[in-house]
């Protein structure tokens, strides 16, 4: 062939071309290994189960949780009641005027999240994440049913047997019940909980609660029985984003290849000099839900569960050698050993006082917030269409609609009165004068019209501050509101 | 070129190509999982296009088996809240004008159909606000040529001023130079004693004389005092408020030529709910008797 090629040289032109896929015989797409990870007991893994005792708890529980907020409220201490406009979280009361206390949140949680990575790397990711807790629980049901990993490997490659089915549907059956009822618990935040558990019960639920719960424990099946570390690699934003918070100080699961290095199978009695305390057993490996190698450094995969120092402080002292050659650690603090220095934990740098800074100041502001927040609301909208009226006897009247909002469950009357213009007086629409109280539903709003009539000689000024107060005659609580009394005069 | 891609050392895959300060991305492979969504989001499309409309055809569109339509839905809630309306609107067909005043759920509906009503059909001479302007009364001010009550608002609407309904208001007012009532000289002197009346400065020399001349003239309608009758829709003389202007030479043009505001009676062109808003919405502007 190549050397018909180079006869036909003198009547063919030669291409310098190279087929499109040529280069690369690796497939475009790739195939999900599947991750068969070891249960390692240790301290990280208690922790972990702690954690997801406690999410789970708050999750599955605060729905049920009572409030008693009187009669005309929701009993329920938790609720998103959107039909209503009200967000109930125990003691507070959310109006939709109000959702900046839920923005001050979403910062307070935003900041927490860069604190805590700049300070210890993926937390969240690790022990927190929504993700990592389900897909922790789901293993922990693989693998009450079909064992542990060298047992699942077996299995997965064993023909198909009555013992495997079974096995296998007991497993997926598990898993769509905490499918089910984790969807089930999400619509609980939405509705009294008692009522629509009931309802749903019953068939007698609204559709929406029921395609909710169905979507939810379609996801929920999916990505932590399924998808499970495809998810965090490569659907999720936050590892990408996280580094961004890290520097070389930042605590991370690391491998101290200061110590471990280099690594190599090792016997029993031999020598540990010259020679790094990694035996290259990969317990590390086989025991990480990604399925990664950490000894490979920071890697974009790693969520950093801390079940790998688990793994190796067993090896660790299984071989006699001191435990944490995988450990929380820092980058700078593996650099400095390596150079026979000190290593030292900087927890205060400018990254994570600015953070604390932005969270203290955010909570402080919402706490001052929540304190001062009044159970009534005033809001004074002048006339603007026309500015003033000129009556019969020559004064001159403003008008203004003043929109009232009790926030508390029983009706409250109110005083208003006017400052700021003593020869004023002041009318409301629809009342024969102003000491008759003015009264508002439970938790409603009420507009109610003022007039305001000033004879034409007390005004001196083209626009007059004045204040519009109303009192809480049962509580004796008062709003004020700045507004002007404006009156026809060129400047 | 020539096939040989770059290989990134630390990690082993190939880039490609692309460098930003240094940094290059990897050329990683796609999971498979991704491919099979992307199918099964085009398999989800054609189930789409029979559930739902799709395809527009050349004077029409496929529909979709289930005849989903936005257009259906808003129509839907509509004829919801036409239905709503027309319930609330029926409430107020019975009720007196006081007890729609009175009552907090008719009063509501009230003021909002009576302000849609005034935007579309009143501002254009008695502007948005009701605050009115030369020849056109203010509404929300305490001065009223034919009664500040509801009642007296609620007629003034139905059957308007000086219009053609044969229950209009009705008066007029002679125009005393024009038709030769009385001089130049006299009407100059009643000026005088208009503006003396109320409050303004005047020609102390020719009050006497014209106030004379007003207990002949105008007293039948303007009240001996000068405060007017609103029998006849005769305005007061001795406030503040001019509807054409209360300086010299408007009020000299007043008596010598007359005025003839006319307002359009409503009772055939609005509805009867509509007219008892409108009379709810102006009786709440500030000067409602
Ligand atoms: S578990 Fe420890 S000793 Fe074993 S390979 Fe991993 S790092 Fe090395
Ligand atoms: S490498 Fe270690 S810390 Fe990272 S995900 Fe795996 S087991 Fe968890």
């Amino acid at each position: 062939m190549a050397g018909e090629g180079v006869k036909a040289a003198a009547s063919v032109n030669r291409h310098d071309v190279e087929a499109v896929n040529a280069a690369s015989r690796r497939s475009l797409y790739k195939k999900r290994e599947k991750i068969h990870p070891k249960r390692m007991e240790g301290t990280f893994r208690r922790i972990k189960w702690a954690a997801m005792a406690i999410f789970l708890g708050i999750y599955y529980l605060t729905p049920w949780i009572r409030w008693d907020r009187g009669p005309d409220a929701p009993h329920q201490a938790v609720l998103l009641d959107f039909p209503a406009r009200r967000f109930y979280f125990f003691f507070i009361e959310i109006w939709p005027q109000e959702v900046y206390y839920i923005t001050g949140l979403l910062i307070l949680a935003a900041v927490g999240l860069f604190l805590a990575t700049s300070i210890a790397g993926r937390l969240w990711c690790g022990y927190a994440c929504p993700q990592t807790v389900w897909t922790d629980l789901f293993i922990a049901v693989e693998r009450f049913f079909e064992g542990d990993r060298n047992e699942r490997i077996r299995l997965d490659q064993a023909p198909w047997s009555l013992s495997k089915i079974s096995r296998k549907t007991a497993k997926h059956l598990t898993w769509i019940v905490i499918a089910m009822a984790t969807g089930g618990a999400w619509v609980f935040y939405f509705a009294d909980a008692p009522t629509l558990a009931h309802q749903l019960l019953t068939f007698d639920a609204p559709a929406i609660a029921y395609t909710t719960i169905a979507t939810m424990t379609a996801t929920t099946y999916l990505l932590g029985g399924h998808a499970r570390e495809q998810v965090c690699t490569y659907m999720c934003p936050w590892p990408r984003i996280q580094g961004a918070m890290l520097d070389e100080e930042s605590l991370a699961v690391s491998y101290r290849y200061d110590r471990g290095e280099p690594r190599g199978p090792h016997k029993k009695g031999e020598p540990w000099e010259g020679r790094g305390d990694c035996i290259d057993c990969r317990q590390c490996v086989v025991v990480c839900p990604m399925g990664i190698d950490i000894r490979d450094g920071l890697q974009l995969e790693c969520i950093q569960c801390a079940l790998c120092i688990d793994a190796c402080d067993d090896i660790m002292t299984k071989i006699g050698r001191p435990k944490r050659l995988i450990a929380y650690d820092t980058d700078s603090n593996i650099q400095a050993r390596m150079k026979g220095e000190k290593p030292r934990y900087r927890l205060v740098r400018p990254r994570t006082v600015i953070y604390t800074a932005i969270l203290v100041v955010v909570s402080l502001i919402m706490v001052i917030g929540l304190m001062t927040r009044s159970v009534i609301d005033l809001n004074v909208i002048r006339d603007r269409n026309p500015l003033y009226v000129m009556l019969s006897d020559g004064s001159i009247r403003n008008g203004y609609t003043l929109k009232i909002i009790n926030k508390l469950h029983e009706p409250a009357r109110f005083a208003i009165s006017v400052e700021g213009l003593p020869q004023a007086s002041a009318r409301l629409l629809g009342f024969d004068d102003m000491s008759e109280p003015v009264e508002v539903a439970p938790d409603a709003l009420r507009s109610v019209r003022l007039f305001v009539t000033a004879p034409r000689a007390a005004l001196t000024e083209k626009s007059i501050p004045i204040v519009i107060r109303v009192r809480d005659l049962d509580s004796g609580t008062e709003v004020v509101n700045d507004t002007t009394f404006k009156a026809p005069i060129d400047e | 070129m020539a096939g040989k891609k770059e290989v990134d050392q630390f990690s082993g895959v190939e880039t490609t190509g692309h460098e930003w300060d240094g940094i290059k991305e990897l050329n990683n492979p796609l999971p498979r999982w991704w491919l099979w969504t992307m199918y099964a989001t085009i398999i989800w499309s054609f189930g789409y296009w029979v559930v739902m409309p799709a395809w527009p055809l050349i004077s029409d569109y496929t529909r979709g088996v289930i005849g989903y339509s936005q257009r259906a839905e808003l129509a839907d809630t509509m004829a919801k809240v036409g239905q709503d309306r027309a319930a609330r609107a029926g409430s107020l067909v019975d009720a007196s004008l006081e007890d729609i005043e009175k009552d907090p759920d008719m009063q509501g509906f009230a003021m909002a159909a009576g302000q849609a009503a005034f935007g579309d059909n009143c501002a254009p001479c008695h502007g948005s606000g009701a605050q009115g302007g030369k020849g056109y009364p203010n509404l929300s001010d305490d001065d009223w040529l034919w009664g500040g009550s509801l009642e007296d608002i609620h007629t003034t609407i139905l059957f308007g001023i000086r219009g053609d309904h044969s229950d209009t208001r009705y008066s007029q007012m002679p125009a005393f130079l024009k038709d030769e009532i009385l001089t130049a000289e006299q009407v100059d002197e009643v000026v005088e004693y208009v503006l003396s009346i109320s409050g303004q400065d005047h020609d102390q020399a020719k009050t006497a004389n014209g106030a004379q001349i007003f207990a002949e003239n105008c007293t039948v309608c303007h009240a001996e005092d000068g405060k007017g009758d609103r029998v006849q829709g005769a305005p007061n003389l001795t406030d503040a408020v001019w509807l054409y202007g209360g300086d010299r030479a408007s009020i000299r043009q007043t008596v010598a030529e007359s005025r003839f505001g006319i307002m359009p009676a409503w009772t055939a062109r609005l509805d009867p709910v509509t007219i008892k808003s409108l009379a709810v919405y102006v009786h709440s502007l500030g000067g409602g008797e």
